[in-house]
């Protein structure tokens, strides 16, 4: 046990001395589910705001569809941005495979059922809330959309936090799609996964330390902007 | 409050993907876990990447899955170790030539306790022949890698069927060498491991090496450009500089000169 406190020693210095290889791999896991995570606030956001007001017909399946897709298990999602983006793959051209642009996809894939499904739920809710005003000042069900999506803003961070969770904190499917090529596609999570298999185990859960912090430090930022933007709303009002 | 979100994220993004775009001349190497976890990709790419200025992007992973990952085009160059298979896979057409570049060996790990009594020989058959009749946990790889393909091998000189056995004392991981040895170290259980990610593995437990030197534990490594003929994106030019590196005199030279723990791990051999 002692080689596990000096090697939980070893990890903590490397990251407080500010290692420009461990930083650069925290850095492009940031870079890649943020990314990941806005695009999926572009996708989702108005998927699930139009589902929670439009009525038609299949409605009800998409949204079941929707909500079992925020459990589509990481290794598939992988799998299938592989077989997308493989030389033989219909988008072999476009030579994604290996690349952090491929880790975006496939996180995308994940975290836009996510967002959806929760704004769906938020907008629905708020609809509810609203629909005699909107009714009587005439706004049709999805001319309602944005206004909704605004009005719900503050619930919304929460759902994008969710999104960047699981982002963040996702291996099966970046390791299949970014290789986890040193300098290029390894982020924090395929970094622990080698040093797990290396059997570095104190070093490996020294790096998942790192990256409950980076998670910890997302949300603190995130809810005090929220938590500004909710008292200048009040001080507006 | 979004849109300050967004631009904040927006220029972080923009902050860190600057060097990410520079495109500098690369290959891609399907090759296995034991040269990477090892470091000896590490030591000796530097060299190739200081002469050339191609960089070199590793995909560690079985060797099954990384001539797999060869077959669909998704590599330039394939550096395994599964002899037969490479011929095979040179043979279909899928690569361009075979060259031995360099080879260790494997060894049979197990518990210090070894219950199979299997201690200091050099017979790998005879010794799975005890663990089998002892019936005590061995951890397989079962993931189709070269380490499992030559345990099966071994498996089969010795006339046992173990997958008649999986779930009882044979455990099949599905997973990587070092994923096994952890496994292996957890459960007290023997497993066949190439030297070099035994060597370099950081959490042995009591697991000891038992069982070596057996001229049929061998172990060669190849190297073979993947065929532009069959998927036109292969970066053939640059591959091939890579192959003549590898099994040129410099590339010997490196890996000759890699060692862990003042041992050299892997011996090159190119003709």
């Amino acid at each position: 046990m002692q080689g596990f406190a000096s090697e939980f020693n070893t990890a903590f210095t490397l990251i407080l001395n500010g290692d420009p290889e461990l930083w650069a791999i925290v850095l492009l896991s940031l870079k890649v589910s943020v990314f990941a995570v806005l695009i999926s606030a572009l996708i989702g956001m108005p998927v699930g705001a139009a589902l929670a007001v439009a009525r038609f017909p299949g409605r009800r399946v998409l949204i079941i569809l929707m909500n079992a897709l925020m459990g589509f298990p990481p290794v598939v999602v992988g799998l299938l941005v592989y077989l997308m983006l493989s030389r033989s793959g219909p988008l072999g051209v476009l030579e994604l495979l290996y690349t952090p642009t491929a880790m975006i996809i496939a996180q995308v894939v994940l975290v836009t059922p996510i967002v959806a499904a929760l704004t769906r739920q938020v907008v629905e809710m708020l609809a509810e809330e609203y629909s005699e005003q909107l009714r009587s000042l005439g706004v049709s069900r999805l001319a309602s959309v944005p206004v909704l999506l605004w009005d719900a803003r503050l619930a919304l961070v929460t759902a994008l936090l969710a999104g960047f969770g699981r982002a963040i904190a996702e291996v099966g499917a970046v390791i299949i799609v970014g290789g986890n090529i040193n300098h290029v596609t390894r982020v924090m999570t395929t970094t622990i996964a080698l040093e797990t298999s290396k059997g570095n185990l104190a070093l490996a859960l020294a790096l998942g330390a790192i990256l409950i912090g980076i998670a910890i430090a997302v949300n603190a930022m995130v809810s005090t902007l929220s938590l500004r933007a909710e008292r200048e709303g009040l001080r507006h009002a | 409050m979004i849109r300050n979100f967004i631009r904040a994220a927006l220029v972080s993004i923009g902050l860190f993907s600057g060097p990410a775009l520079a495109e500098e001349p690369f290959i891609v190497v399907q090759s296995t876990t034991s040269t990477q976890n090892s470091g000896l990709l590490d030591y000796i790419l530097p060299w190739f990447e200081a002469e050339t200025g191609i960089d070199v992007r590793v995909v560690a992973v079985g060797t099954g899955q990384a001539i797999r990952n060869a077959i669909n085009g998704d590599g330039d160059v394939l550096l395994v170790h599964a002899k037969a298979d490479e011929e095979q896979f040179v043979e279909d057409g899928w690569g361009v030539e075979r060259f031995d570049v360099m080879y260790n060996d494997f060894v049979l790990v197990g518990p210090k306790s070894d219950p199979a009594k299997v201690k200091g020989g050099s017979d790998i058959v005879a010794a799975l022949t005890a663990v089998s009749e002892a019936e005590v946990p061995f951890a397989s790889r079962g993931d189709d890698s070269g380490t499992h393909k030559a345990e099966m091998r071994h498996w089969n000189d010795a006339g046992v069927d173990p997958a008649a056995e999986s779930g009882t004392w044979y455990r099949e991981t599905g997973s990587g060498m070092g994923a096994t040895l952890n496994v292996a170290s957890g459960m007290d259980a023997y497993t066949l491991t190439d030297r070099a990610t035994w060597e370099s593995f950081g959490n042995r437990g009591n697991l000891e090496v038992l069982v070596e030197g057996d001229s049929r534990l061998f172990n060669q490594y190849g190297v073979i450009l993947v065929n532009p003929e069959k998927h036109a994106g292969v970066r053939a030019a640059a591959g091939q500089r890579f192959v003549d590196w590898l099994i040129g005199p410099d590339g010997q030279a490196a890996i000759e000169a890699f060692e862990l723990n003042g041992q050299q791990l892997f011996f090159p051999n190119a003709k």
